[in-house]
């Protein structure tokens, strides 16, 4: 018996070694010291780009709040993590950061003060920039007014809560990484993958995530519903998705920068993403990451289009449903209008296999972003109180199946499951 | 718009394959842009009397500029309304008051009423002429004498459902409605009981909209507290 219980002690020392071992991986000693010269302006302006194409204000800055001044609460399914104030208080924000402090929470997802941060800060991508990109985003938000605003603490559940349950986590799901040159290709994808892959975090919402919140690597475009909000980000990789393989440059350039373009618009959380982040970049880098994105080796996923749609579609209640809401803009052929009310017809939003984003712009409608290059969008009207969940299954379902569109129906039950879920 | 074609949004990409020629009648017009607004609050923005929506067409441009800010900013709380216009620049906004706040439309007929004739007074003399023992401003001190509202930044209100304004003041008493600093309607709503509230929105939901509806140039004497809101709006 004792030494049954030996044993067990001695194989529960072991694992608590190796998490404490895995998480100081990578890790150099802190050199605490402030910087010695001022920031050129030259860095903090690139710092300022660099903080763009992060989108690190999207989620450090609350509602009609000071920017990077923190307090945002991100639902996750383990809780809220609330985002910390990144302007130079040095009570309250980054004031008392080094440069090293700074480079060791985008690396190694450790705070100032060693304490180890929650992977809502994506630091599993930032973990791959590099250290002079780290050092430019610093000197940048030590450039910002500093504003005394104290870290809200997080409303996570037991045992996410705890630090020994985070360290257990990045001993399975966090090592530190570097971006690594790939000489088979052009210069132009590398960027292009340093910025998807790193600051752009873009596998947070598009690729899958596991039941502990982790996600199965930054190479990971496939597509998945993003946690609380419920919206899918669509496959990167999937042509039946929002592969782009088949794009011009040009064109997912253009989405990028106006957040429209020949085809397709953003939405939702993408337009989020367009309106704080992509708009603001070089064309360079948005065309960097057009090739890198183009390039992706291309999936099949399960929104191939099934076989034949049903015959009885023109008298279906759905069919009703639209001739009364939708075809005075999306016309009787799901043709729509160009450069106002997107085509039905042939379009993989509207046939993919989640209908999650078909039922929240139906029930919530929404705009496109305004940017320099479509200031003015049109808006789709919500549905929400007109449309039971009855009504939005016929019409979507019909809509699916029509003008040779081969989606799958949608039930009434997905739209329950989607309805409401707006923030 | 630099030969963009059929646009659709959907989460995040979206791809379709169109290239048909519309049959559609459409114009490229502002009106055509904001018709995520009138699905709820009606056509050209004329909300009814008899729904919840409230109208919106022909309020005063900083008003309604000020609401789709506090929307947007958090001072306001209707989902549908805050993620409508997250995603939207600040002259794309003002562009859409202004857009509204010109339209010139016939009003609905008022709500009958359906309290007793005393509670009816009681919310006229309220409307009229407040209550200055319990500090109480008559609505039309600030809303104008005919309760048409002010330019630009005080709304009229009549033509407004019932329920929107039972709503409106009773989320200001529990601050789930705010305005800009100092908020001078949040003040005037807390100092409302909830009889007050309901006979006030009764008075103002029996009442016709006069022909002459638009928003007056100016008030006959100063406001009797200062709004955030309107100071806003005249720094702007």
């Amino acid at each position: 018996m004792k030494r049954a219980f030996a044993i067990v002690l001695l194989v529960l020392l072991t694992l608590a070694a190796a998490v404490v071992v895995l998480n100081f991986r990578d890790e150099e000693s802190i050199d605490a010291s402030l910087p010695s010269s001022p920031a050129t302006p030259e860095q903090i302006a690139r710092g300022a780009y660099l903080a763009q194409a992060g989108n690190c204000m999207g989620c450090h800055t609350t509602r009609d709040g000071v920017p990077y001044a923190g307090g945002r609460g991100i639902e996750t399914p383990f809780g809220t993590v609330y985002t910390s104030n990144l302007t130079p208080d040095s009570a309250t924000g980054i004031g008392r950061w080094g440069p090293a402090h700074f480079w060791r929470a985008l690396h190694n997802g450790r705070s100032r003060d060693g304490h180890l941060l929650y992977p809502a800060f994506p630091y599993t991508n930032y973990t791959l920039l590099r250290r002079e990109d780290s050092d430019a985003i610093y000197a940048y938000l030590r450039s910002l007014r500093p504003v005394v605003q104290a870290n809200r603490a997080h409303g996570l559940r037991f045992p996410f809560n705890t630090q020994p349950a985070l360290a257990v986590w990045r001993a399975l799901y966090f090592k530190p990484g570097s971006s690594v040159n790939d000489a088979e290709q052009s210069a132009e994808w590398n960027r292009g993958a340093y910025l998807v892959q790193g600051l752009g975090h873009c596998n947070a919402c598009h690729g899958s995530r596991n039941a502990l919140g982790a996600t199965s690597g930054t190479l990971d475009l496939g597509g998945g519903l993003i946690p609380m909000q419920n919206w899918y980000a669509p496959s990167l990789s999937d042509p039946h998705e929002a592969g782009v393989a088949g794009w011009q440059t040009q064109q997912i350039v253009d989405l990028f920068k106006n957040g429209v373009t020949h085809g397709a618009s953003v939405l939702g959380p993408m337009a989020e993403v367009v309106s704080g982040s992509t708009q603001h970049l070089s064309d360079a880098d948005l065309r960097a990451m057009a090739v890198y994105l183009k390039a992706l080796t291309p999936t099949q996923s399960e929104s191939a289009p099934p076989a034949s749609p049903s015959s009885d579609l023109a008298s279906n209640r759905g069919a009703k449903l639209y001739e009364q809401h939708c075809v005075s803009c999306h016309g009787d052929k799901g043709e729509g209008v160009p450069g106002a009310y997107p085509a039905l017809a042939g379009n993989r939003a509207v046939t993919m296999k989640s209908p999650a984003n078909l039922v929240r712009i139906v029930l919530e409608g929404g705009f496109a972003p305004s940017t320099a290059g479509n200031p003015r969008p049109y808006g789709m009207p919500p549905f929400a109180t007109t449309l039971n969940n009855d009504d939005t299954a016929a019409l979507l379902s019909f809509v699916r199946a029509a003008w040779g569109n081969r989606g799958s129906p949608v039930s009434v039950l997905e739209v329950d499951r989607y309805r409401g879920t707006a923030k | 718009m630099n030969g963009l074609s059929v646009l659709f949004g959907c989460g995040v990409f979206i791809a379709s394959l169109c290239g048909a020629e519309s049959a559609l009648a459409f114009e490229d017009s502002i009106a055509q842009r904001v018709q995520a607004c009138t699905g709820c609050h009606g056509k050209q923005g004329r909300a009814a009397s008899d729904g919840y929506y409230p109208r919106i067409a022909g309020k005063p441009a900083g008003y309604l500029y000020n609401q789709l800010l506090n929307f947007r900013d958090g001072r306001r709380q209707y989902p549908l309304m805050t993620q409508l216009v997250d995603p939207l620049s600040n002259a794309y906004l003002q562009e859409i008051a202004g857009y509204f706040a010109d339209l010139d439309l016939p009003y609905p007929a008022p709500q009958p009423a359906t309290v007793t004739p005393a509670v009816l007074a009681r919310g006229e003399a309220l409307a009229l002429r407040g209550d200055s023992a319990r500090g109480i401003p008559a609505c039309a001190q600030c809303h104008g004498p005919a309760l048409t509202g002010v330019a630009p930044a005080i709304p009229g209100l009549l033509g407004l459902p019932r329920d929107y304004l039972v709503a409106q003041l009773g989320a200001w008493r529990t601050g789930n409605r705010r305005a800009a600093s100092p908020d001078c309607m949040a003040e005037v709503a807390r100092a409302l009981s909830p009889d007050d509230v309901s006979a006030v929105s009764q008075w103002l939901g029996a009442q016709a909209t006069p022909a002459q509806a638009k928003a007056v140039a100016q008030l006959p004497a100063p406001l009797p507290k200062p709004c955030g809101g309107v100071a806003m709006e005249a720094q702007r």
